[in-house]
């Protein structure tokens, strides 16, 4: 088991707000998440990296992607709504962009 | 055109003529979607030499034009990825722009042999697509991000660093409305039977386009301004802006029985058309998670078909009643 696992809870819904969990046992500190997150969710502390602002994490998977040491886990995936409402009305599980959106 | 990378490096300027215009008034009309692509492959922009900066982008023309009119007076090597002719966000997103089409576009086009240095500079944004350590196992170039925007690589090129905010991403005025015509095009025939509706039944008809123009053009422009974090609740509340001028009209020319069950109706009507055309948004915004934009499916969708299906039946019962059925 990992310990010192950053969970994202809202205590508003009761639940995640998004699927980023951080590893920090894991973080060998590299970086690499710092100049690849869009929206500054990490951050830098003192030697340390912290999940500064997780709400703000919109689940590129960027820094997952990135991260030489498996410290991070997102579950990344096209977020457009109407996307997902047209599959959803499929009935199927992928997600897929049309080719009206996207550009 | 033709396809794939090219074995050639290709030339190109930091200048941008009036055929870039023109084509980039297509492609935010959405114009020819298909079209708006350049040729994959290595580029010399300017005079690079063995040692010049190499930056990567995707082959659609908008990114690739953003890159090379950002470097006037600079020279530098521009490796395009063949993303289909998406751009380097999208194209990341489902993966075009990636590790793997990466390390083939560094294959195809012999970069190893052309340069001395074994560095690639990448769009900051380009990250969520691609594996730096992945790509320099593969190919021993190693992946540095830029910033988000390329109007800011003079500042990193010279500085090897970013600012906090040249690695943010925004989303202002400019990036929403950009979005418009598109938007507008891509319910180009819903809008023209909402036009025709509005000649056939003058009134409930203009509302109807009223509230849809507003959910596609006033909504991003209002955002930040509407109330609520949730954009279906923003579009509600554009919604019940926009009803308001007509509710208040017809109240004013009379208060029978009829109109006072229609304006009800037409809240409970049009506010969930501006709310799901809200919801719809979330695919333009650079700020929704995908388990976000799930929660507000799940949480809105049912509250709005309800409301839907109430305004329909009171808006019904208001019909009968203006008809003296009732
Ligand atoms: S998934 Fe994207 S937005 Fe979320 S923390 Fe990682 S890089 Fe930032
Ligand atoms: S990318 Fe991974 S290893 Fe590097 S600093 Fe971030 S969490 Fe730590």
């Amino acid at each position: 088991m990992e310990i010192g696992t950053l969970d994202v809870m809202s205590p508003q819904n009761g639940g995640r707000i998004n699927t980023l969990v951080f590893y920090p046992g894991r973080c060998v500190r590299c970086g690499m998440c710092l100049k690849v997150c869009p929206h500054r969710v990490f951050a830098l502390e003192g030697e340390r990296i912290r999940l500064a602002r997780p709400a703000d994490c919109m689940e590129c998977g960027a820094c997952r992607k990135n991260c030489p040491s498996h410290a991070i886990e997102v579950d990344s995936g096209v977020g457009c709504a109407s996307a997902m409402i047209k599959a959803a009305l499929r009935g199927r599980e992928d997600v897929v962009c049309g080719e009206d959106c996207c550009r | 055109m033709e396809e794939g990378y090219s074995q050639e490096v290709m030339r190109t300027t930091a200048t941008l003529g009036r055929k870039e215009a023109w084509d980039h008034a297509k492609a935010r009309m959405g114009i020819a979607r298909m079209e708006h692509r350049v040729r994959p492959g290595l580029y010399a922009l300017g005079e690079p030499t063995r040692s010049s900066p190499v930056l990567v982008t995707a082959n659609y023309s908008l990114s690739f034009d953003a890159l090379r009119s950002s470097l006037p007076g600079r020279d530098a090597w521009v490796l395009v990825l063949d993303t289909g002719g998406i751009n380097v966000w999208c194209a990341a997103g489902k993966g075009t722009f990636g590790t793997e089409e990466l390390v083939r576009a560094i294959e195809a086009t012999k970069l190893s042999e052309r340069v001395d240095g074994r560095t690639l500079i990448l769009p900051q944004l380009g990250a969520p697509g691609v594996s730096a350590q992945e790509v320099h196992g593969a190919t021993g170039f190693k992946v540095e991000y830029g910033p988000v925007r390329a109007e800011d690589l003079p500042f990193y090129l010279d500085r090897g660093e970013c600012t906090d905010a040249m690695r943010t991403v925004r989303f202002d005025l400019r990036d929403r409305l950009v979005l418009a015509p598109v938007e507008l095009r891509n319910h180009r025939w819903g809008l023209a039977l909402l036009v025709l509706l509005a000649v056939l039944v003058p009134f409930y008809g203009l509302e109807v386009l009223v509230v849809a123009l507003g959910g596609l053009l006033l909504f991003p422009a209002l955002l930040p301004y509407l109330p609520g974090k949730d954009l279906s609740l923003r579009g509600m509340a554009l919604g019940a802006l926009l009803v308001t001028p007509f509710a208040l009209f017809q109240l004013a020319s009379g208060m029978d029985a009829a109109t006072l069950l229609a304006v009800p109706a037409e809240f409970l009507l049009m506010v969930p058309l501006a709310g799901y055309l809200g919801l719809n948004f979330t695919g333009s915004t650079p700020f929704t998670s995908r388990t976000g934009v799930r929660r507000e499916i799940f949480t809105y969708i049912p509250k709005m078909a309800a409301m839907a299906v109430l305004g329909a039946v009171i808006g019904g019962v208001a019909l009968l009643v203006h008809w003296g059925w009732l």
